[in-house]
């Protein structure tokens, strides 16, 4: 591809993912007093990261298996009251360590 | 400066999860006929995981500049409802042309963290924002320029980190407050409907976060209305 049609794909990608973040931010200036609105807005994160882990998590290492342990893990450590970093790095851990029982199982 | 600094340390964890993301996603792209620096300067200028991948598709196999608008727009929805919910959370000072510089770095992960806080400072929102971008970029260009050196068992550990983050921001508040856990069970159910029935199975994935996402914070807000209190929290 040229340079040329590659930046106009790029201004694409780029302006339009910019704008939909930027215009609703910018344009909410008043705070929702509507108290419907303010319970859908206070769900709005758990929600959204809910269904971008479930189910694709287990979709996102080479093994299934090793995966749903590496989320079982993270759910475990997280609930005990575990920071970010902890968690992320304790699921990452045991998905290594996983996949490493399971090749060896199945040689 | 605090807060600048507290947001520093709260990006930390993020920028590690956004190297082994943008590390794959340099490898991707690469492998579809881009430059290393095409790749950077993708990920430089558009800071998304899905909505990147989906473009760089469109652009290998020549789509039109309207697909990629669309791709992009469905994609990328869920970014509206979480700029408007974090607008509710925002400080007097962080307005006008400080929420438009800002707004570019609304990614998932650091609106989640940012949400976590009573009040959003446009101080400690920029400190947030500087780790998970430096992290983006540098695994694009490490991934794009090393491609596949590290092992696949390690990139497929490092693959949950980010899944294990989110993890980390939601359960121990749906532990504290059930109201949540339901809408987060909520969640969860539509989005495996969405992977696994074959009549839905067909929307991008981007869409069905966004559909999923929406109707459970809908079912929530209608069955279970948070008090003031709550929602400041």
């Amino acid at each position: 591809m040229d340079n040329g049609s590659f930046f106009i794909y790029l201004m694409v990608l780029a302006g339009s993912t910019y704008l939909i973040r930027a215009i609703p931010f910018a344009a909410m200036r008043r705070k929702v007093k509507n108290s419907f609105v303010r319970s859908f807005l206070y769900y709005i994160p758990y929600t959204v990261l809910s269904a971008m882990t479930f189910p694709a998590a287990l979709y996102a290492t080479g093994n299934v298996t090793a995966a749903a342990v590496g989320l079982a893990v993270a759910v475990v450590f997280a609930v005990l009251g575990m920071g970010l970093t902890v968690v992320a790095v304790a699921s990452s851990v045991a998905v290594f360590l996983a996949e490493l029982v399971i090749n060896a199982c199945i040689f | 400066m605090n807060r600048f600094i507290k947001g520093l340390k709260g990006g930390i964890p993020i920028g590690l999860g956004y190297l082994s993301v943008s590390f794959t996603f340099g490898i991707f792209t690469v492998s579809q006929g881009f430059a290393w620096w095409q790749a950077v300067l993708i990920s430089l200028t558009t800071v998304t995981s899905a909505g990147q991948l989906a473009g760089v598709g469109v652009m290998a196999r020549g789509g039109s500049l309207a697909e990629m608008l669309i791709s992009q727009l469905t994609i990328n929805l869920r970014y509206s409802f979480m700029s408007v919910s974090l607008s509710q959370k925002v400080s007097e000072e962080f307005s006008g042309i400080k929420r438009w510089l800002l707004g570019f770095f609304m990614t998932d992960e650091i609106f989640a963290t940012a949400s976590g806080e009573k009040e959003v400072d446009s101080v400690y929102f920029s400190g947030l924002s500087v780790m998970p971008y430096i992290g983006w970029g540098i695994g694009t260009l490490l991934g794009s320029l090393l491609g596949n050196v590290l092992p696949q068992s390690l990139m497929n550990a490092l693959c949950i980190a980010i899944y294990g983050m989110f993890v980390a921001i939601v359960a121990p508040v749906a532990k504290a407050n059930i109201k949540v856990l339901a809408v987060v069970g909520i969640a969860v159910a539509l989005s495996l409907a969405f992977y696994y029935l074959p009549f839905l199975s067909g929307v991008s994935d981007g869409l069905a976060i966004s559909v999923c996402a929406v109707a459970a914070a809908l079912a929530g807000a209608l069955v279970f209305p948070v008090k003031e209190e709550e929602s400041d929290g």
